[in-house]
Order: structure tokens, then C-alpha cells, then sequence
């Protein structure tokens, strides 16, 4: 009977689709979870699936790429995502382009605090600087983020998980910030949360206004590419 | 629905092309984005299959980053050593990084909004 079930695992681990049965599944008992709790903000869903899959992965001795070979298809669907991300922002389009000059001055002055205030407090507390080139980019939306860090002869894949851990903890604490900062605009609200926490910020946005995640978007898209014109000219400077 | 899908995959597509052939910082993705927006100005209108496909998949945003989240299993050693630096930095720069931004937002966004003779908003 133990055989037949190692078989069956066997089998079944070697298969795209139990990786990717595992990570829909554990998303939505983060969901559910976290709905149950009212929402409150530190069992972010993301936080509780990763946690979850990690210790399934750790418990039955599966390594991340064998996990990846199925979790690929969910990972995939990032790019069609951020296309759409087109659709809010032609709604909010009018807003958007009234408030242009805004936009610019308050997404270059994020995109600077993000990257000096990271640096500089985890050199300060004695961070290699691996890690530091690592989590320069810690803000911008993966893929760029990534390639940032390769450029500057971080690890790639170490910034893949800072990038995550980044949106994590602003989708999950960003919005008490705000209230306890007193912004209630939407607007601000959107463009504060993808430009210090890109995509899952901007997820975490939109479920609670469309104005806050085409903000947001937009943010995401802008501080992607203000982070990598304005990395390499900082770095000139300190190095 | 299937001709959205398809538009969505060619615009990703489209932006992928670029960013190669000019050798652009940013990801195909954002500007396939871009290209999407575009597209969508000069035909002023959102089809409603298009509305259908994006909205789905952008009210299941989060779920997307799952698999990438993951990866934390393979830096945990070089996490666990450097948690203090590592924790604090992330946690107060973005937090920081979000409130300078919405400060200087509504600060600065108000003041465009009153000279677009909308008046005052948000509190």
C-alpha cells in the first residue's frame, strides 16, 4: 500500500499539473483566510500561499524548479496581466493626463526614496554588497528589477524574492500608512502603491478602487523605467 | 473572447519585439502596455470582450506572483543571515517610499486639479 502511493506521488510530482493545482489551491485558502480575518492586512493572501507551498515543497522534498516546471503557466500569465493594465488607465485617462506634471515630480522623488533609503539602511546595518546591489531595485517590478541587478553584478534570482517580499509588505502595511498619513485621495493613494510596490501593490489597489490600481499601474510601469535610467547614473555617483 | 486573448498576447508580443530591436530598459509587457493604451485612444472605446478578458485578469492579479514568491526557498540561507539588514531595510524604505510619494502627490495634485478648474478633492 506505501509503494503504491510512493508510486502514485512519483507519478504525479513528475506532472506540471500537481505544481499547478498546488499554487491555485494554495491562493485561494490564502484568500479565503484572509477574508475570514476581515481582511486585515498581515495575512496578505500571496504571503499565506508562499508560506504554505514552501513547507509542502520542504516537507516532501521537492525542489523550486521541479515546482516551477507547473507553477510556470500561473507565472506566465504576469504578462498579459500587465497589457491590461491598459484598461484602467484609458478609463482613468482624463485624470490621469490632468495631473500629469504631478505624476512625474512625486514618481521620481519615490523612485529615489526607494532606492537610496533601501541602500543606505541595509549598508548601514552591515549587508554584503551583493545584497545590496541585490535590493537596489527591491521596487520595481520583476523582470526589470532582475535585469538591473545582473547588470550591476547582484543575484538575479535573489532580487526576484526581495521584489516579491517588497510588494508583500507594501500591499500589506502600505495602506496604513496612508491612513495614518492622512491621504485619502485615490489618486495618491494608486501612485504611492506602485511606485514603492509595483504589481502586487497595484493588485492590492485595485481592490479597493479602480482610480488607486490605474494610479497605481501607471506608477508601475513609469518607476520600472525611471529606476532603470536613474540606477546607473546614482552608482556613477557612489561608486 | 478568443480575438482578445490573442490581441493581449500580440500587444506582450509587440513590446517583447521592440525592446529588443531598440534595446529599451523597460519590459515588453509595460510596453505592450503602452501599445494597448494607444490602441485604445485611437479607437476611443473599450470593446466589452476586451473588458471581459482584462478584467479577469486583473481581479486575479495577485495569484500571479505566487510562483515567483516561491523562489524565497532558495535564498533562505543568505535571508536567515542577514534578516536584520535585509528586513529592515525593505520594511522602512517602502514605507517611507509610499508616504513621500502620496505626500507629494496630493500636495502637488491638488494644485493641478484646481487649475484644471476641478476644485479641490480627496480630504
Amino acid at each position: 500500500m506505501e509503494t503504491d502511493l510512493y508510486q502514485v506521488w512519483v507519478y504525479l510530482s513528475a506532472s506540471p499539473l500537481l505544481a499547478l493545482t498546488l499554487t491555485l489551491a494554495a491562493y485561494q485558502l490564502g484568500f479565503w483566510i484572509y477574508r475570514r480575518a476581515g481582511f486585515n492586512p498581515l495575512l496578505n493572501p500571496v504571503l499565506i500561499a508562499v508560506v504554505a507551498l514552501v513547507s509542502v515543497l520542504v516537507a516532501t522534498g521537492t525542489d523550486y524548479a521541479t515546482y516551477f516546471e507547473g507553477a510556470q503557466f500561473v507565472h506566465f500569465m504576469l504578462g498579459p496581466a500587465t497589457v491590461s493594465l491598459a484598461l484602467p488607465l484609458y478609463r482613468q485617462f482624463q485624470r490621469v493626463r490632468q495631473s500629469a506634471l504631478a505624476i512625474a515630480v512625486s514618481l521620481l522623488a519615490g523612485s529615489l526614496t526607494a532606492v537610496v533609503s533601501a541602500v543606505s539602511i541595509a549598508w548601514a546595518l552591515g549587508a554584503s554588497e551583493k545584497t545590496l546591489i541585490s535590493l537596489a531595485p527591491k521596487s520595481v517590478t520583476a523582470p526589470v528589477a532582475m535585469g538591473i541587478s545582473e547588470q550591476f553584478g547582484g543575484l538575479p534570482s535573489l532580487t526576484a524574492v526581495l521584489v516579491i517580499l517588497t510588494g508583500i509588505v507594501g500591499a500589506a502595511l502600505g495602506p496604513m500608512v496612508l491612513n495614518l498619513i492622512g491621504v485619502k485621495d485615490m489618486a495618491a493613494r494608486g501612485l504611492a502603491m506602485g511606485t514603492a510596490s509595483h504589481g502586487i501593490g497595484t493588485a492590492r489597489a485595485f481592490q479597493v478602487s479602480e482610480l488607486a490600481g490605474a494610479f497605481s499601474g501607471l506608477a508601475m510601469g513609469l518607476n520600472a523605467l525611471a529606476t532603470a535610467i536613474l540606477l546607473p547614473i546614482l552608482w556613477g555617483w557612489v561608486f | 473572447m478568443l480575438f482578445f486573448i490573442t490581441l493581449i498576447f500580440a500587444c506582450q508580443l509587440a513590446g517583447e519585439l521592440l525592446k529588443v530591436a531598440f534595446g529599451l530598459p523597460v519590459p515588453g509587457p509595460v510596453i505592450g502596455m503602452v501599445l494597448l493604451l494607444v490602441g485604445l485612444i485611437v479607437k476611443g472605446g473599450i470593446p466589452e470582450g476586451l473588458g471581459r478578458v482584462g478584467d479577469t485578469l486583473l481581479s486575479n492579479m495577485s495569484l500571479l506572483f505566487v510562483p515567483a514568491g516561491v523562489g524565497v526557498m532558495l535564498h533562505i540561507a543568505l535571508i536567515g543571515e542577514q534578516a536584520l539588514a535585509i528586513g529592515v531595510a525593505l520594511v522602512a524604505s517602502t514605507l517611507l517610499t509610499i508616504a513621500v510619494t502620496a505626500l507629494i502627490m496630493r500636495v502637488l495634485g491638488r494644485r493641478g486639479q484646481q487649475d484644471a478648474g476641478e476644485g479641490p478633492h480627496g480630504n
